[in-house]
């Protein structure tokens, strides 16, 4: 399969963005997921309305809140530039967009995760004495993970197709914040067919991929 | 199916029926796609033509790349008003004009803009290649007039190959104002007539009109238009002297 240099460029981009911010967003997505399932606390519901924001409001809105508090005339967008990070046109801020746009489909599919794990097993690991921290790792996780890994590629394949907040905070520059969802656009744009539909076969091939995983992950799942 | 959900159905289906007649009735509308940077002026003329006219006016703008692609692919405008030659002729060589109804009604002239509240010293294009500016917003240079405009002018004076990584490319004129007057680039290039309502850039670099690329906008009716009559007429509004003295208190030269 002979791509262009430009489109290896563009995919390996994506990829290697939406990798990081997958793994950004992972320890953060397990310690919340866990929190929503185990806890009971004040303003939960709140947050939790909150968290799941994103993922049904107009990708624009979000981008555009986002371009609000990291732009360069807020006060942390600011405080970012003068010691040298900037976010707005770099791919810090696609990096950003790609992971506050994922950030629920992972708090989802991890909260759900734990939930189905008995907590009687997690009581009993509690009577022979395992502190809390290692119940959740020589227990929880372990029994969750492969719910965790398929909420985990859930969050990589979203962050892949992000678009809207992505473009708002990020913008579609060639070689510098480009994703293939941009790039797609862009050619539609410029009238190039054939490249766009080259990108469509890259982003419809990858989405099947890491959703059939996700899924066959959830499918071969022990339910305790 | 109830006897309750048939009748729902069929109030739903008379509502339907009347709705779409209804807009059919208001068939005497006619669609103008004209460029971004015609915003403003477009809104003012048609306000005085519809206290006279019978139709409605309505506007799609945008940036005359992306419109002439919508009219190639069928999109129903009656009228075309682009900020430059190239997509008219897009659309002539195709024979999507009516013919004899294509004038060339304006000119412009290209201006460098900073944020109002900006430090930077920019007197000269040259100045673009400051290390201070880092990003410079850009309607899409390969397709957008404004963009095709500065890009040929920044090659012209051999400045393009060092100020391409900085460019920010943005969807049209008014998209590179917005940029701007959010301080988030240290410069764009858009026309004199876009800088002029806005307060929150300042101008600070003018394109000497006999050393920039020459700034056309043509007009022309569509020819798949289903409303030429109403078109022509509003088009005919868009030469007269009213609305080519709104074209001069917003800053267009007229050459038509």
């Amino acid at each position: 399969m002979i791509l262009s240099f430009e489109t290896w460029e563009i995919t390996l981009f994506s990829i290697s963005v939406g990798l990081a911010s997958a793994l950004l967003i992972l320890p953060f997505g397990i310690a919340l997921a866990w929190l929503f399932a185990r806890k009971k606390w004040p303003l939960k519901s709140v947050v939790e309305t909150i968290v799941l924001l994103p993922l049904v409001m107009p990708p624009v809105s979000t981008g555009l809140i986002l371009l609000k508090i990291f732009g360069r005339r807020s006060p942390l967008g600011q405080w970012l530039y003068d010691r040298g990070i900037e976010i707005v046109f770099n791919w810090k801020g696609v990096l950003i967009a790609m992971s506050v746009m994922s950030f629920p489909l992972l708090v989802r599919s991890v909260r759900t995760s734990f939930v189905e794990v008995n907590p009687r097993l997690e009581q009993i690991a509690a009577t022979l004495g395992a502190s809390p921290l290692k119940i959740f790792f020589v227990v929880t996780v372990p029994l969750a993970y492969k719910g965790i890994v398929a909420g985990a590629l859930l969050a990589f394949s979203r962050a892949l197709g992000e678009f809207g907040a992505t473009i708002l905070l990020a913008g579609n520059i060639p070689g510098k914040t480009q994703t293939l969802s941009l790039a797609i656009y862009n050619y539609v744009q410029l009238g190039k067919d054939s490249e766009a539909y080259t990108m469509l076969g890259i982003t419809v091939g990858l989405a099947f991929l890491f959703v059939w995983c996700s899924e066959w992950l959830l499918r071969t799942r022990n339910k305790t | 199916m109830s006897k309750h959900m048939r009748r729902s159905l069929s109030v739903a289906a008379v509502f339907i029926v009347l709705a779409w007649a209804q807009v059919n009735a208001w068939a005497d509308e006619i669609l103008v796609s004209a460029a971004a940077s015609l915003t403003d002026v477009l809104k003012e003329i048609s306000t005085g033509y519809q206290a006279k006219a019978k139709h409605n006016v309505k506007f799609n703008f945008g940036p005359s790349s992306g419109l002439a692609r919508q009219i190639e692919e069928g999109a129903p405008a009656d009228i075309f008003f682009s900020a430059d030659l190239s997509q008219m002729d897009a659309l002539d060589k195709k024979s999507l004009l009516e013919p004899g109804t294509r004038k060339n009604l304006l000119s412009n002239q290209l201006v460098i803009i900073v944020p109002a509240d900006s430090k930077i010293v920019i007197a000269s294009p040259k100045d673009l290649l400051k290390t201070d500016v880092k990003n410079i917003a850009l309607a899409e240079p390969a397709s957008v007039p404004v963009g095709v405009y500065s890009s040929k002018y920044l090659t012209d004076e051999g400045l393009w190959d060092q100020v391409k990584p900085k460019i920010v490319p943005v969807q049209d004129v008014r998209a590179t104002l917005a940029s701007v007057e959010s301080g988030n680039v240290e410069a764009g290039f858009v026309y004199k007539t876009d800088a002029a309502i806005s307060k929150k850039v300042k101008i600070v670099y003018e394109v000497p009109v006999d050393k920039g690329p020459k700034i056309t906008y043509p007009i022309a009716v569509v020819k798949e238009s289903k409303n030429k009559n109403a078109a022509r007429d509003f088009m005919n509004y868009v030469r007269s002297p009213a609305a080519k003295d709104a074209f001069k208190k917003y800053g267009f030269v007229v050459i038509d």
